[in-house]
């Protein structure tokens, strides 16, 4: 078992690597042999060449293309000094993980991240008990009750939250609980640290608009795995036993019908993790995916990347977990 | 293309040169591997280990054992739709062991299969009409309408309607599909049908039907079946020789009638005798042979005699020596040092019991199934849909 | 004569004196093709320690009967009707909460396929754990140690290693005696197996009927064993329904259906079948056509589009249901011959051929 994780983990460090390596070169490599040297970005209208060198010289970039990855790799291990900005304010400091320095926000790139974690967290963690709870309970409900009137709600709910767009949703809601009604104020995130309850408010309605969305996702699915469990022969097998039913539901199906569904769950957050980039540009929640978006529209390449790095770790050891997870549970699944 | 067929491969036994279809020392093993990146090799299921036979124009090969004996991977294997690990298929005089499979295909249409379940060997997507021309259309020398007379000439043949030309397999029943399988197997008009288990998943009335239509089919047109069932009692109605597997291995090759009516194998018996008959006296009439346990793991077969575990027969001599196939009578061969010569059903009343497996055999036996269960087991499947017919997964 | 008519309120309502007793057993699903009678008037009678083997076709309605004893059936998909009268209780009445206590506890059942009858996630000794606390008031240990010589006792070698083991680390036998073991555990009165053999090789089928045979003698257990394979049947049984599209066409004890079978449907099940006790035949006499659908079930008798016997009678094969009427005193078969016109076919026509 540690073995097999510690192979994993290597595994994974690979995966990053290679991540790292593409968007290096996608962000850094191609543009400078295009000749559109990201040196441009920051030297505002019709800069000098020797402006353009000396920021060049500041991020790097006349250095050999190796040199550069290397220095960039070695940066997120141990941190770097040599960054500049050409200018005369001299040398920007960037502690380890450093994932480079953002010119735009004047900050290494790792403490912006940093910043905006928990908010990105605080919605992941809201959105999930929500879309969890609520699509497995849907989902187990309308399958024992297949036919009936819950299942038929249930199949309404699905459809509708299916169906509707959560660009629409998220702004349906706003302007019914925010503007309309008016019982919450206009968001603006608080840390939970700072104010519990405009934490909360400030959140509630990005957490209905992913939750709902994906509850009705999960409920589908759950529907369908618990449907197909119940009909399995060892359910049968559990019945002839005379096992009460709450037994053969909790113990028998739910078990087998929902490990499968916890292994999506775990890539589903693991996603979301990343950025919930919608989400946090229509209630203005300053998270990851926000942070994305802005920093796309400033091209602000050093965020880009590091952003990028960091949610293909979050999924990469999501991956990890639930396939441990999954052998624990199933034990018919061997890690070797 | 000449073959040299003197008695090689130390077999004692005399092999026929003019037969259709040689089968010299044929194994086929699945290599067992672990590791992600760079796999090596832990082990191999061991599912056909060196297996000799001749088949002649017309007749029919019984092929019986027990599950997991390796009959399906015999048949596949001599089909080419699995690489044999060594030994020599021999066809129509042309060796064709080592034969690509653009080298088989001409081969195709004299060599065919059928197989057990009727439920998953036809693509459901595809009608009637296209599955049985599948073959017609791989040859590609008939037009359309030719193929559609064709196909309808041969869904007539195995008893079902014409006009269903355009039906899908799911709106047949079990017996009907089967029918369809053989009417694909039977459009090119091979000289060879290797079937597997063609009659097992379907009920005895409808059982039958199949079985009476594969030998009118075998009187008109000459084919020659390799037959693959567990049911002893279809196998002697259709065979006219029949071979016991175990492990991998022949046991026991004769004539159907010596067979079933002088066995000389132990295990033979054991298998006759394990039979219930439609007779309720019988069983006071009748010897039972009751083996302990179930086939050892194919991938450490048992040292000496693969079968001596379970024999109730089996002395120290077997735990060592490998009993080779050896000719007892004319036509009769048997891999056993201690042949057994009592009638086939004993003399009635008692039980003869099968050794117990020793701890150390269970140990070994969990420690192989552990083995397969952690390492991939690999066999790839090297031939086309529309060559052989369509194949959901392999079993 | 007709008789069409559902006769269920008719039944005698006292309780019988068998030990399990079905009397016009009817089961029916719903569904969108139409209904499906998969047991139309069904009845039988097992004493304790004798077995009742249950044979025919796929699809003739044999694991619907099982399943409708233990009450296994769900009440919203399946109507149930008739009696079934365990030790003298009724059971069709009963709601499925009021069956339970005697599920796995008075009547137990093994299934045909033993590796998805199982659950995967749990030891074979948690599943058996699970079966006999269920039912009986004792700590995890104790049941434990009930579990281990359980599994010992229907030769699984190493019980106390392996009860901690999951079902896919056995063999097929293996498997089927875990069931075995886990349908036994609390001493069932009744045993109900639907083809416990079917997925075995004959080798490991024959110590799985000889183990039935054992544990029926030792614990007095009424069995119902269900297979389409006659041999089975012949081995094991004391008396023998033969089923044909959801009902009862000939009932007898085991010496009257196998020696002197007087229905055209055992018969074609028997000439049908290759015999490795008899000299090999030429050819096999098949029944023609296919098994009827239950939703749209001919006229007259049930199995008249593939009789050959019919022309025999006339008419009467088309329009009248004939009823399982007796012929002897244990033996009773469904058909329009006349009893001592279908015993001469038998043995002039049917036995010196077989
Ligand atoms: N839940 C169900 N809904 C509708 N029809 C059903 C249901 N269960 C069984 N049937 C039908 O009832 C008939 C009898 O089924 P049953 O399973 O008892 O047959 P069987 O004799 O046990 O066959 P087999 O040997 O294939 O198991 C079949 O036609 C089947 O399709
Ligand atoms: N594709 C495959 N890969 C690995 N092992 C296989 C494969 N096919 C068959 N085997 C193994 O080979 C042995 C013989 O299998 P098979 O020929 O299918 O048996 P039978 O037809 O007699 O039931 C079994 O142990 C089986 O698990
Ligand atoms: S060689 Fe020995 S163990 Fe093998 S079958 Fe003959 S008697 Fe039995
Ligand atoms: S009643 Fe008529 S059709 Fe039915 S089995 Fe008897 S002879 Fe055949
Ligand atoms: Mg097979
Ligand atoms: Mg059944």
């Amino acid at each position: 078992m540690v073995r097999y994780i510690i192979r994993r983990l290597l595994g994974a460090l690979a995966v990053l690597f290679i991540v790292s390596l593409v968007t290096f070169g996608l962000f850094m490599v191609v543009p400078v042999m295009t000749g559109a040297s990201p040196a441009y970005l920051y030297a505002g209208k019709n800069p000098s060449p020797e402006l353009i060198a000396n920021i060049e010289h500041g991020l790097g970039l006349d250095k050999p293309i190796p040199e550069q990855f290397y220095m960039y790799m070695k940066g997120i291990v141990a941190g770097r000094t040599d960054l500049t900005d050409g200018t005369a304010d001299g040398s920007r400091p960037c502690p380890a993980p450093c994932f480079g320095y953002s010119f735009r926000y004047q900050s290494p790139v790792w403490d912006i991240i940093k910043d905006r974690f928990p908010v990105t967290l605080s919605i992941t963690v809201g959105a999930a008990i929500i879309w969890l709870s609520l699509g497995i309970g849907v989902g187990v409900l309308s399958a024992l009750r297949r036919g009936g009137f819950a299942d038929r709600a249930s199949m309404v709910f699905i459809l509708l939250f299916l169906s509707l767009p959560s660009y629409l949703f998220a702004i349906l809601l706003l302007y019914v609980f925010v503007y309309g009604l008016k019982w919450l104020p206009p968001t603006q995130y608080v840390p939970l640290t700072e104010s519990p309850v405009k934490w909360f408010q400030a959140l509630i309605l990005a957490w209905i608009t992913i939750g709902f969305g994906s509850a009705a996702l999960y409920a589908r699915l759950t529907r369908a795995n618990m449907l197909e469990t119940m009909s399995e022969d060892y359910i049968r097998t559990a019945v002839a036993k005379g096992l009460p039913r709450k037994t053969v539901v909790r113990k028998h199906a739910m078990r087998a019908a929902l490990t499968p569904i916890l292994t999506i769950a775990g890539l589903d957050i693991a996603f979301l993790l990343g950025g919930a980039i919608f989400v946090e540009k229509v209630f203005s929640l300053p998270g990851l995916g926000l942070l994305f978006v802005e920093a796309i529209g400033k091209q602000d390449l050093p965020v880009i990347m590091g952003l990028t790095i960091v949610s293909s770790l979050f999924i990469v050891v999501a991956n990890i977990i639930v396939d441990v997870l999954y052998s624990a549970v199933d034990p018919r699944v061997r890690l070797s | 293309m000449t073959i040299t067929t003197s008695t090689e491969s130390g077999t004692g036994v005399p092999l026929r040169p003019d037969a259709l279809l040689q089968v010299r020392n044929l194994r086929k093993h699945f290599p067992i591997t672990q590791g992600i990146l760079f796999k090596r090799q832990v082990g191999a299921v061991k599912a056909v280990d060196g297996i000799t036979f001749d088949i002649a124009n017309g007749e029919t090969l019984g092929l019986v054992g027990e599950s997991g004996c390796g009959k399906s991977t015999a048949g596949r294997t001599i089909a080419k739709l699995l690489e044999p690990t060594s030994g020599n298929i021999i066809f129509n005089g042309a060796d064709i062991t080592g034969y690509s499979r653009s080298q088989m295909r001409p081969l195709r249409s004299e060599m065919q299969m059928i197989f057990q379940d009727p439920f998953s060997s036809l693509n459901p997507r595809h009608t009637v009409g296209t599955i049985v021309g599948a073959p017609y259309r791989v040859q590609g020398s008939l037009s359309d309408k030719d193929i559609k007379t064709r196909v309808q000439g041969l869904l007539e043949r195995v008893g079902l309607n014409p006009e269903h030309y355009n039906r899908y397999p799911h709106e047949f029943s079990g017996g009907q599909r089967q029918r369809i399988g053989v009417a694909r197997a039977i459009a090119l008009q091979p000289k060879l049908i290797i079937c597997d288990e063609p009659v097992s998943a379907l009920d005895v009335s409808i059982q039958a039907q199949v079985v009476n239509l594969l030998e009118d089919l075998q009187s008109e047109f000459g084919i020659a079946y390799i037959f693959v069932a567990h049911d002893l009692s279809v196998v002697r109605h259709i065979s006219d020789r029949v071979a016991v597997m175990y492990l991998g291995q022949i046991m026991e090759l004769a004539d159907r009638d010596t067979l079933y009516s002088q066995p000389r194998h132990p295990y033979t018996h054991s298998l006759l005798s394990a039979v219930p008959l439609p007779d309720p006296d019988s069983g006071s009439r009748r010897e039972r042979i009751l083996l302990t346990g179930d086939l050892p793991s194919p991938i450490n077969p048992p040292s000496g005699c693969v079968f001596h575990t379970r024999c109730w027969k089996a002395q120290d001599r077997c735990k060592v020596e490998v009993p080779l196939v050896r000719e007892i009578s004319a036509g009769h061969q048997i891999a056993c040092h201690f042949p057994e010569d009592r009638p086939v059903f004993g003399q009635g009343g008692q039980t003869i019991h099968g050794p117990a497996p020793t701890d150390q055999e269970l140990a070994a036996q969990e420690r192989d199934r552990d083995l397969a269960r952690g390492g991939a087991v690999t066999g790839e499947n090297i031939a086309h849909e529309t060559e052989l017919g369509w194949q959901k997964r392999q079993d | 004569m007709t008789q069409t008519i559902d006769s269920s309120a008719s039944l005698p309502s006292a309780p019988p004196t068998s030990f399990l007793e079905v009397r016009d057993l009817h089961v029916t699903f719903p569904t969108d093709d139409g209904m499906v009678r998969s047991v139309d008037g069904l009845s039988f009678k097992v004493e304790r320690g004798k077995t009742m083997g249950i044979v025919g076709e796929s699809g003739s309605g044999k694991s619907v009967t099982s399943q409708a004893i233990l009450g296994l059936h769900n009440s919203t998909r399946a109507q149930v009707s008739g009696q079934i009268w365990l030790d003298g209780e009724e059971l069709v009445g009963k709601s499925s909460e009021e069956i339970r206590p005697l599920r796995g506890n008075k009547m137990a059942m093994i299934f045909q396929d033993p590796l998805s009858s199982l659950h995967p996630f749990y030891t074979i000794g948690d599943q058996i754990v699970e079966a006999y606390r269920v039912h009986n008031k004792v700590s995890k240990d104790v049941a434990k140690k009930r579990a281990i010589e359980m599994l010992d006792r229907v030769g699984i070698p190493n019980a106390a290693k392996r009860v901690d083991d999951y079902p896919h680390q056995f063999s097929g036998g293996m498997r089927q005696r875990v069931m075995i073991a886990m349908a036994l555990v609390c001493d069932p009165q009744l045993l109900i197996a639907d083809e416990p053999t079917t997925a075995l090789d004959v080798t490991v089928q024959a110590q799985i009927l000889d183990l039935m045979r054992d544990l029926q003698k030792e614990f007095n257990s009424a069995i119902i064993l269900i297979t389409h394979d006659l041999g089975v049947v012949a081995e094991i049984a004391d008396d023998v329904t033969v089923m044909y599209g959801g009902r009862a066409v000939e009932q007898g004890s085991v010496r009257d259906v196998f020696y002197s079978p007087q229905m055209p449907y055992t018969w074609g099940l028997l000439a049908s079948m290759p015999r490795l006790d008899r000299d090999r035949k030429g050819r096999l006499d098949p029944i023609p056509g296919n098994p009827p659908s239950l939703i749209n079930l001919p006229n007259g008798c049930v199995f008249s589009p593939r009789c050959v016997y019919r022309d025999r009678v006339g008419a009467a094969c088309v329009t009248d249901r004939p009823d399982l009427t007796p012929v002897s005193d244990t033996h009773r078969v469904r058909c329009h011959i006349p009893a001592e016109q279908s015993q001469r076919i038998w043995l002039n026509e049917l036995n010196p051929n077989l």
